[in-house]
């Protein structure tokens, strides 16, 4: 990974979280009390954030720091232990992270255990409290299968292809930039990547001078001597992605080494929903335009698929951007550019359907692994009260209790 | 084989149609539901007392109330539940529109139970409905004759196609959880709650599990005995003691114990007369089954009180057990009628000791006059919900969350919790297509420079 994107998202975004989570645990760790009915209106009745227990976190390799340190920051401030496995694909960063994490916190509450897949199967026959994965739909499923056995509750953070959709209005040399910026990062291995764009042919034609003049901005005229751009993970995922070239024609790049697992920055014109490159998520850098015919089609297209974990769309008239924001559904969504809508803590993260379950960042990483147990605290005294509910029962006593128990409507409570 | 893939596929039909979005519309049927209960009333309450052998003042105030209570909340805050959020932005997004937009799941399948039949289908629909979602809905079909009822009423009242019901025991269920739902909420025991999420994991569906467990309730030296036994007893024997967050049993200090038996007694007199078997007030187990395993858990217990039993009616008389040791049969599984075992604890540390061996329960009740050795019970457990110096009460406030917690389920649903346990909260964040500027400190080629910025 370029060292500006490792900064960016492995420490940069960390320390974010961390900080917030510094700031705000006392917040968040508070008893929420909440609004009472008119029979408990003497007692206090909250919210408790209790701990889960032990609680095993599944690190994937795309961003193989961040994507273990966020979920540990919630679940080190939410008050459980934990047990971390990194991803057994970047041996350099699982090596690091069992070496680190023992010397900075406290070895009986936190472990890091490395695991090849067999060996995180059999780690999964063991009960935990919560699991937390990050990773592909169909491991998901092995996950959830595996955590069923014990009632375990889960947060799936999987992934689909993230369509982008790019209305004729729009500027298309920002547009160009921000979704250049968006699929090549990390050669396009992030889960939010736009995945492909859906666009009309005039379009087509004027974003690719537009996408080509935003590469070479960014990686020079030969992206493979550019410090910037980025390396497939392995030789396996290197072939895979290889494959998905010959999809559509390829409009810019299309070079590869196998021996650097480079792939150049690619966008592939006129690709066909049958194509290979559009029958799996993509996570590499290719960018495969498919062409529709107007706003309607690409939302129908987008619909007629597994919910993704992102869609995009670019429009400089936001109606059009409402309309697909309204019309389709998916994890989150940016309108005008991408990537960024993980940026803000505020903003949960997740999937739906098969792009995952759950979510997290900021507090919502906290709520993840808190259990929010109702509580109420009654008074010993005022049994007379209580009267209206025991037996035996009268068609007075039933009338009485109604009264009280009556969800107020706009504000007007009913007094016996 | 057939029928189901057509249900589930003619609420996904009707779901993708759109016409659940608008909220005049989810409106419109929570208010029907409403006229539904209103006008059906009668027919419910018969049902369930046919189910129950529970008469109509208790099946009102068990079932029907809360209900319409929570028609009432969904009806009066679904707008302001349904209004995307707006959230704090930093200062790369100052520009821009940021905002969390709840959003409808597409369809869900609701699995009741037969204890409080009733209810447990309504609420959660009511919540499933006010989220915009298409909703199957699963009674239990031992509680044949509610289940029945609600077949036969919700086509009278709702969009058929949005909304069905499907009738049918452990097959239909298991054909059911076949199709892809996009939320399953099942109450029930924690055996199926495993075979439900095993189900739902082949489709990466969300689920939430009402499940049960063994509710320890302890009662401290210092308290009101009387009131506290009071409370006790109407919770405990409350439906015959079916009920998922029943006190299951007590925990107290050995020189207690007889005057906690003896107040019980005094309340179970003043509840149900002389002749329990006679009270209109007290209902019975639901079917043979049940009755012959609760029958089978006095075996070789000290009956302090009650112990008759009459098959042909499956009337079991409220009971009480002494002097229970920990590894007998009443204490392995959650009881679900009308016997309450007493087991003595030295002190509350043995007490919480003796819950925190145990799986997490549903509920957790402590009676005390010591704030502090409440909040200590409280602090040092885990539990779907507590309850101090009351039974059931928390489940009753709207805004807690209603759920277990390990073996007692995961998820929570009631009021506004129900409204988003069945949506999904879409995080969304519309910029502006100008600004480029900003923008180009992201952008390759880096610098140090751009990095210190």
């Amino acid at each position: 990974q370029p060292s500006f994107e490792a900064y960016f998202t492995e420490i940069l975004l960390c320390k974010n979280e961390l900080n917030g989570t510094l700031n705000n645990l006392s917040h968040w760790m508070k008893d929420e009390h909440v609004d009472k009915n008119l029979v408990t209106q003497l007692d206090s009745a909250f919210i408790r954030k209790d701990p889960y227990g032990v609680v095993l976190i599944i690190a994937p390799w795309n961003y193989p720091i961040h994507l273990f340190l966020v979920p540990l920051i919630g679940a080190i401030a939410a008050g459980n232990c934990v047990v971390v496995k990194p991803s057994e694909t970047t041996k350099n960063s699982e090596r690091l992270v069992a070496e680190m994490l023992s010397c900075y916190l406290d070895n009986d509450c936190f472990a890091v255990v490395t695991a090849s897949v067999q060996e995180t199967t059999r780690l999964l026959e063991n009960k935990f409290d919560y699991i937390f994965f990050t990773g592909t739909p169909s491991v998901g499923r092995i996950i959830m299968t595996a955590a069923a056995k014990h009632l375990t509750p889960v947060t799936l953070e999987l992934g689909g292809k993230n369509p982008c959709y790019v209305s004729d209005t729009c500027d298309v040399q920002n547009v160009a930039q921000r979704v250049a910026w968006g699929r090549f990062f990390n050669a396009g291995q992030t889960c939010i990547a736009p995945d492909y764009i859906l666009c009309s042919v005039e379009m087509q034609e004027k974003l690719m001078p537009a996408l080509r003049e935003a590469i070479t901005e960014f990686f020079g005229s030969n992206p493979r001597e550019s410090p910037d751009f980025g390396r497939i993970v392995g030789d396996k995922q290197f072939r895979r992605v290889r494959a998905l070239l010959c999809s559509g024609r390829v409009a810019i790049g299309g070079q590869t080494d196998e021996k650097e697992r480079y792939i150049a920055p690619t966008v592939l014109a006129d690709v066909l929903p049958s194509d290979p490159a559009m029958q799996e998520e993509i996570f590499g850098p290719i960018l495969p335009i498919v062409v529709v015919a107007n706003m309607d089609e690409a939302i129908d297209f987008i619909n007629a698929r597994p919910r993704p974990l992102a869609i995009y769309a670019f429009s400089c008239d936001s109606k059009v951007v409402n309309q697909v924001l309204e019309r389709t559904s998916s994890g989150g969504f940016c309108g005008n550019d991408t990537l960024m809508h993980v940026t803000l803590t505020s903003l949960p993260f997740g999937g739906i359907g098969s792009s995952g379950l759950g979510k997290y960042h900021g507090k919502f990483t906290f709520d993840t692994f808190s259990h929010h147990r109702g509580c109420l605290h009654r008074n010993m005294g005022l049994e007379a009260l209580n009267a209206l509910r025991y037996p035996p029962y009268t068609q007075q006593k039933l009338g009485l209790l109604t009264a009280t128990f009556e969800i107020k409507r706009k504000g007007m409570c009913t007094l016996l | 084989m057939e029928k189901m893939q057509q249900v589930v596929g003619r609420a996904r039909a009707a779901f993708n149609s759109g016409r659940c979005r608008s909220l005049e519309f989810r409106l419109q049927q929570l208010k029907a539901l409403e006229r539904m209960v209103q006008e059906k009333e009668k027919e419910i309450l018969a049902a369930i007392k046919a189910d129950l052998h529970k008469c109509g003042h208790n099946a009102y105030s068990h079932e029907l109330l809360g209900v319409l209570g929570e028609l009432a909340l969904a009806m009066d805050k679904l707008p302001s539940w349904a209004a995307p959020q707006p959230v704090k932005k930093n200062l790369l997004t100052m520009r821009d529109e940021a905002y969390i937009c709840p959003e409808p799941l597409g369809v869900v399948l609701i699995i009741g139970a037969w204890n409080y039949p009733f209810v447990l289908v309504m609420q959660p629909l009511i919540g499933a409905i006010a989220a915009g979602n298409a909703v199957v809905v699963k009674p239990s079909e031992i509680s044949e004759n509610t289940a029945r009822l609600v077949a036969d009423l919700l086509p009278q009242y709702l969009d058929r196609e949005l909304y069905s019901v499907v009738t049918g025991g452990v097959p239909e269920t298991t054909e059911l959880l076949t199709q892809r739902f996009d939320h399953i909420l099942y109450t029930g025991n924690s055996a199926v709650g495993k075979i439900v999420m095993a189900a739902a994991a082949k489709h990466l569906t969300p689920v939430t599990l009402e499940l049960g467990g063994k509710s320890p309730c302890y009662i401290d030296k210092d308290c009101d005995l009387a009131v506290a036994c009071r409370r006790i007893t109407w919770g405990k024997y409350m439906n015959c003691g079916q009920t998922c967050i029943a006190p299951d049993y007590i925990l107290c200090d050995p020189s207690i114990q007889s005057k906690v038996v003896e107040n019980i007694k005094a309340a179970l007199q003043e509840f149900y007369g002389e002749d329990v078997k006679s009270s209109p007030d007290y209902e019975r187990i639901i079917n043979k089954r049940h009755f012959k395993r609760i029958v089978g858990l006095l075996e070789g217990q000290k009956i302090a009180h009650g112990g008759q039993t009459d098959e042909a009616s499956c009337f079991i008389a409220p009971t009480i057990l002494t002097d229970v040791s920990p590894e007998s049969k009443v204490m392995e599984e959650e009881i679900f009628g009308p016997v309450l075992p007493i087991l003595t604890v030295k002190s509350v540390d043995e007490a919480i000791e003796f819950i925190n061996r145990r799986e997490k329960p549903l509920a957790l009740y402590v009676f005390s006059n010591n704030k502090k050795l409440i909040r200590q019970v409280i602090s040092e457990t885990s539990s779907g919900g507590v309850t101090a110096n009351d039974v059931f009460m928390h489940a009753l406030v709207p805004d807690l969350p209603f759920g277990g917690v390990g073996n007692s389920g995961m998820g929570a649903y009631h009021g506004k919790h129900s409204f988003e346990t069945f949506s999904h909260r879409r995080a969304c964040l519309i910029k502006d297509l100008k600004m480029e500027v900003v923008n180009k400190l992201r952008y390759p080629p880096s610098s140090q420079k751009k990095v210190d910025w």
